[in-house]
C-alpha cells in the first residue's frame, strides 16, 4: 500500500515538470520579443529594458528555466503587469471563493446524483428510471448561463429569496452568508455533473447487479438496502469515482461563466481579466496553478481507488 | 414417471416438496420453462438434478430460493413447499428469513460468486449479523472461525482475514459452503459447485459437503449436468428435459435400469474413462515438434531490482518435447495452472516462448518476426473453448470462414465455394454461410468453428478444451466429426483438455502436465490405462463416476484401481 502511494506521487512530479516547461516556453517560444509581448504595445524604451532586466532575458535559455524553475518552488510566480503586485498573493486572494464554490458544487452534484442513479438502477425500466434519464438528458443539453439566468430569475428576482449575485467568504463571514450566496452559483455548476454521476451510476451499477456475488447477497437473505448499498454500489465506485475526479478538475475550468454570472472575485474571474489585458505572469501562474490542480485531483483519485479495491493495493 | 416421489418406507416428511411447479418468461406471449414438475427430498438425502444446458434444472432451484430474475421469470403455477412452508405465496421478508437459515445455496462459479471489496471473514458473519442478532460480535466471530475449520480451511485466522482474490477457486468454494451452512439451513441446494474446479479439487469439494451434510443431517438438492458426479454422490436421481421431470429413480436403479430412451441416451454418451486403442500408424512424417519448449514469465520490474528484491518468476512451462505425426492426436491433459494452455499458445505463437524450438512441417518457428512466420501460420490453425466468444457475432458465417484464406490470397469466389464444402462436411447446410453466429447453438458454433480452422488448409489442429462448454450428447457429436474429418483430410490434433474421459476417447498419445513440466507422456492406452506417475495415478483416482461403466448400464471393476485403498466417495 505505502509503495503504491509512493509510486503514485512520485510518478506526479514528472508531470508537473513538463506542464512548467510548457508554461515557460509558451512566452519564449512564441514569436518577437518576450519583452515586448509582456509589455504590451504602449510599452517605452525604458519598461522593455526594465523587463528584460526582471526576467533575465540575456542569460542562455536552460539557465532562464532553472531560475524561473527555482522561483516557483520558492512560491515565486512574478509580478503582475497591471497591478504590480505579486502573482502568488493575486492567486491566493482569488482562491477561496473558486474552491468553496467548486467543492460545494461536488458535494451537492455526488449527493443528489448518486442516489438518483442507484434507485434508477434498482428500479431499472420503470417510470423513476425514466425520469432520472430525462433529466439527465435536460441536465446536459441546457447552456449553464441559462441554467445560472432561470435560477436567478426564479429565486433571486421573483421570489427574493437569495441575492442575486455577489460572494462571502466562508473564512470571513460564516456559513450562513455564505451558502445565501453560494448555493445558486454551485447549482448552475452542478447541474452538469448532476446529470453525468447519476448517468454514470446508473450504468455502473447495472453492471454490478447482474454479478453473481450480489444473487449470493441475495441468496444470503440480505435487504434489498444492503444489497444495493453495501454490497453492489462499493464495487460500482470506481467508474463513479473516474467521473467525479474529471468532474471536479473540469470544474475549476467551468467556473468562469459561473462567477461571471454572479459575479464572484474568483480565479475564474482573474483568469479572464489576465487574458483580456495580457498580464503573463498571471497567466502563467494561474495555468501553472490548476495544471497543479489537475494533477493532485487526479493522485487522489488513483488513492481512493486503492482504499476502495483490495485488489488494485496489492499489485 | 414414478409416483412414488418420497423413497419407499420414509417416514418423515420430506424437507423440500415441489408439485406441479410451472415457471414461464414474462414476455408477451409467455413461453413455458417449467412445465409442471414435481419431485421431494426427504431429510438427509441428497438429490441430483441432472439434464443438459436449457433444460431447467438452474431455474428450478432459482425457483426455490425465490431468486428467479425479477421482470423475465415468473413462477405460475403449482406449490413449493419447505418443511410445510409455502415458498411461492411467502412475502418477500419471510422469503429473506428463510434464505441461509432454513435453505441456503451454493453457486457455481466460486471466483465471481464472493463480494471482491469484502473480506471473507467478514462475508460469512453478514450471515449472522443478518440473521442472528442477538450475537456478540465475538461470539460471531467464534462462529465463523469454527466454520472455516468445518470446511477444512488451513491458517483459519490468515483465511478469516483475507481477501477473495487472495484465494484459491477450491478455497473459495470452501468458504461458499461455511457461508451457506453457518447457520445449519435444512436443505441446501447447491448448483454445478465443483463443474468449475479441477477434479482433484472437485473431489475433494463433494467429499466435504458429504460429510457436513451427515454431520448437520443436511438436504441436499445437487444440480449437475455430470454424470460421474452424479454417480458417486447421488441417493436418488430426476432427470430434466425441457423443462420437464422425465424420470426420477434410485441411483443404482437409474444407471441400471433407465426407464427412458432420453436417459438411456445421456448415459450412453457419456465417454468412457477406459483409453480406446491406438490407431495404426499410417504416416510418420512429423508435422508438429516442439524441442525443449520453454515460457518463463515475470522478469523482475525495475521496482523490486531498486528495492533488491529477487526476480519473481514463473516457468509456466519448461522442458516440453513432443512430436505429432500426420493424423494424429496429441492429447495434452492436466488441471488449471499446468502449463497446458501454455504449450498450445507457444506453439501457435500466439506468445512468445522464451526458449527452445517449434518445428512445423520441420521449420523451426519459435523464433520468426512477424512476416517470416506469416505463411507458416496457416498450416496450424485453433479451434477455441468457448464457441459463443471465439465468432464474430457482426459477421456472417460466409465471411468468417472465408477471412482466412482470402487474407492469403485465394480468390473471393473460390473460397466461398470452399466454405460450403466445409459446411457440408461438419455437417451443416450450405444456407448457413449468410447466417449470424446467434442463429446457431452451441454445438452447430462448434463445427462453424472447425470449419473455420480447416479452410485454412492446415497441417495441424489445435484444439484447446474444445468441447468443454458443450452438453455430453453434443460433446460426442463433435468428437465424432473430429474423429472423421481427421480420417479423410489426414490432420493432425493437439488436443487440450482437463477431461479424462474425453482425453481417453479421442487421443492416441498423451502428455500429462503438471505445475509446468511434463509427468508422464506415452500412448494413450498406456498412460490413462496403467498410469505410473503418481500425478496421473491421482487424476484417474479423482476422475468422477470411475466405477461406473455408463454406456453398458454395469459397475466397472477392471478400470485402472488405486493400489493402497482409499475409500471411494461413491456409495
Amino acid at each position: 500500500m505505502f509503495s503504491y502511494c509512493l509510486r503514485r506521487t512520485l510518478a506526479a512530479v514528472p508531470v508537473m515538470v513538463v506542464v512548467a516547461l510548457f508554461v515557460f516556453l509558451l512566452l519564449r517560444l512564441s514569436p518577437g520579443d518576450p519583452a515586448a509581448i509582456i509589455a504590451g504595445d504602449m510599452a517605452t524604451p525604458e519598461q522593455l529594458d526594465r523587463i528584460r532586466e526582471t526576467l533575465g532575458l540575456n542569460q542562455p535559455i536552460y539557465l532562464q528555466f532553472f531560475n524561473w524553475g527555482g522561483e516557483l518552488l520558492r512560491g515565486d510566480f512574478g509580478t503582475s503587469l497591471m497591478s504590480n503586485l505579486p502573482v502568488t498573493q493575486l492567486m491566493v486572494q482569488r482562491l477561496e471563493p473558486t474552491v468553496s464554490l467548486a467543492l460545494l458544487s461536488i458535494v451537492l452534484s455526488v449527493v443528489v446524483a448518486v442516489p438518483m442513479g442507484v434507485i434508477a438502477a434498482w428500479k431499472h425500466g420503470s417510470l423513476i428510471d425514466n425520469v432520472v434519464m430525462s433529466v439527465s438528458v435536460l441536465g446536459f443539453s441546457v447552456p449553464v448561463f441559462v441554467i445560472g439566468y432561470i435560477l436567478i430569475k426564479i429565486f433571486a428576482i421573483d421570489l427574493g429569496w437569495l441575492p442575486v449575485q455577489g460572494f462571502k467568504r466562508v473564512s470571513e463571514e460564516g456559513f450562513g452568508p455564505f451558502i445565501r450566496h453560494a448555493i445558486l452559483p454551485a447549482l448552475m455548476l452542478s447541474t452538469i455533473y448532476i446529470a453525468l454521476i447519476a448517468r454514470m451510476t446508473r450504468a455502473s451499477m447495472l453492471d454490478v447487479l447482474g454479478e453473481d456475488f450480489v444473487r449470493t447477497a441475495h441468496a444470503k437473505g440480505a435487504s434489498e438496502k444492503r444489497v444495493l448499498f453495501k454490497h453492489a454500489l462499493r464495487n460500482a465506485g470506481v467508474p463513479i469515482l473516474e467521473v467525479i475526479g474529471t468532474g471536479f478538475a473540469l470544474m475549476i475550468t467551468g467556473v468562469v461563466v459561473t462567477e461571471s454570472v454572479f459575479n464572484i472575485p474568483g480565479l475564474g474571474r482573474l483568469t479572464v481579466d489576465a487574458i483580456l489585458a495580457r498580464d503573463y505572469p498571471v497567466i502563467q501562474g494561474l495555468i501553472l496553478v490548476t495544471s497543479g490542480v489537475y494533477v493532485l485531483i487526479n493522485l487522489a483519485i488513483d488513492l481512493s481507488y486503492a482504499l476502495l479495491d483490495p485488489r488494485i493495493r496489492y499489485q | 414417471m414414478s409416483d412414488d416421489l418420497i423413497p419407499s418406507g420414509a417416514a418423515p416428511a420430506p424437507v423440500l416438496d415441489i408439485r406441479g411447479l410451472q415457471v414461464a418468461t414474462q414476455s408477451s406471449p409467455a413461453k413455458p420453462i417449467l412445465k409442471g414438475i414435481d419431485f421431494a427430498i426427504a431429510p438427509g438425502e441428497t438429490l441430483c438434478l441432472v439434464g443438459e444446458s436449457g433444460s431447467g434444472k438452474s431455474v428450478t432451484s432459482l425457483a426455490v430460493m425465490g431468486l428467479l430474475p425479477k421482470g423475465s421469470l415468473k413462477a405460475v403455477g403449482g406449490r413449493i413447499e419447505l418443511e410445510g412452508d409455502s415458498l411461492l405465496e411467502a412475502s418477500p421478508t419471510r422469503l429473506r428469513d428463510l434464505r441461509a437459515s432454513r435453505m441456503a445455496m451454493i453457486f457455481q462459479e466460486p471466483m465471481t460468486a464472493l463480494n471482491p471489496l469484502m473480506r471473507v471473514g467478514e462475508q460469512i458473519e453478514e450471515v449472522l449479523v443478518m440473521h442472528q442478532r442477538g450475537l456478540s460480535a465475538r461470539q460471531r466471530r467464534d462462529r465463523v472461525l469454527d466454520m472455516l475449520d468445518q470446511v477444512q480451511l488451513p491458517d483459519i485466522e490468515r483465511v478469516h482475514a483475507s481477501w477473495p482474490h487472495q484465494l484459491s477457486g477450491g478455497q473459495r468454494q470452501r468458504i461458499m459452503i461455511a457461508m451457506a451452512l453457518v447457520l445449519e439451513p435444512k436443505l441446501l441446494i447447491a448448483d454445478e459447485p465443483t463443474t468449475a474446479l479441477d477434479v482433484t479439487t472437485q473431489k475433494q469439494i463433494l467429499k466435504l459437503i458429504k460429510q457436513l451434510q451427515e454431520r448437520h443431517g443436511t438436504s441436499v438438492l445437487f444440480i449437475t449436468h455430470d454424470m460421474g458426479v452424479v454417480a458417486d454422490i447421488a441417493d436418488r436421481v430426476c432427470v430434466m428435459r425441457h423443462g420437464e421431470v422425465v424420470e426420477t429413480q434410485p441411483i443404482d436403479a437409474l444407471l441400471r435400469r433407465p426407464t427412458t430412451d432420453y436417459t438411456r441416451q445421456l448415459l450412453t454418451a457419456v465417454p468412457s474413462l477406459r483409453p480406446r486403442a491406438s490407431r495404426e500408424v499410417a504416416d510418420r512424417e512429423i508435422v508438429l515438434e516442439a524441442i525443449e519448449l520453454e515460457k518463463r514469465y515475470g522478469q523482475a520490474s525495475r521496482w523490486a531490482r531498486l528495492a533488491g528484491k529477487a526476480s519473481a518468476q514463473t516457468l509456466a512451462a519448461s522442458d516440453i518435447n513432443f512430436a505429432l505425426t500426420r493424423g494424429r492426436t496429441l492429447g495434452i491433459v492436466g488441471e488449471s495452472g499446468s502449463g497446458k494452455s501454455t504449450v498450445a499458445r507457444c506453439v501457435m505463437r500466439m506468445i512468445e516462448p522464451t526458449g527452445g524450438g517449434v518445428r512445423v512441417m520441420g521449420k523451426d518457428i519459435a523464433s520468426l518476426g512477424r512476416a517470416a512466420l506469416k505463411p507458416h501460420r496457416k498450416r496450424i490453425q485453433m479451434i477455441f473453448q468457448d464457441p459463443f466468444r471465439s465468432l464474430n457475432p457482426r459477421l456472417t458465417i460466409g465471411t468468417s470462414l472465408i477471412e482466412g484464406p482470402v487474407n492469403y490470397g485465394t480468390p473471393r469466389e473460390q473460397a466461398l465455394a470452399r466454405a460450403a464444402e466445409l459446411l457440408e462436411l461438419v455437417g451443416l447446410p450450405k444456407d448457413a454461410l449468410a447466417r449470424y453466429p446467434h442463429q446457431f447453438s452451441g454445438g452447430q458454433r462448434q463445427r462453424i468453428a472447425i470449419a473455420r480452422a480447416l479452410a485454412m488448409e492446415p497441417d495441424v489442429l489445435v484444439a484447446d478444451e474444445a468441447v468443454s462448454a458443450l452438453d455430453v450428447s453434443v460433446q460426442a457429436q463433435v468428437l465424432g466429426l473430429l474423429d472423421d474429418i481427421q480420417r479423410r483430410l489426414g490432420v493432425a490434433v493437439l488436443f487440450i483438455t482437463h477431461d479424462l474421459r474425453v482425453a481417453a476417447q479421442i487421443c492416441d498419445e498423451v502428455m500429462v502436465m503438471q505445475k509446468g513440466v511434463v509427468v508422464e507422456y506415452g500412448p494413450a492406452s498406456r498412460v490413462l490405462g496403467a498410469p505410473e506417475h503418481a500425478y496421473t495415478r491421482s487424476l484417474m483416482l479423482a476422475a468422477p463416476g470411475r466405477h461406473w461403466d455408463f454406456a453398458g448400464f454395469r459397475p466397472l471393476k477392471s478400470v485402472f484401481e488405486e493400489t493402497s485403498p482409499v475409500t471411494a466417495t461413491a456409495r
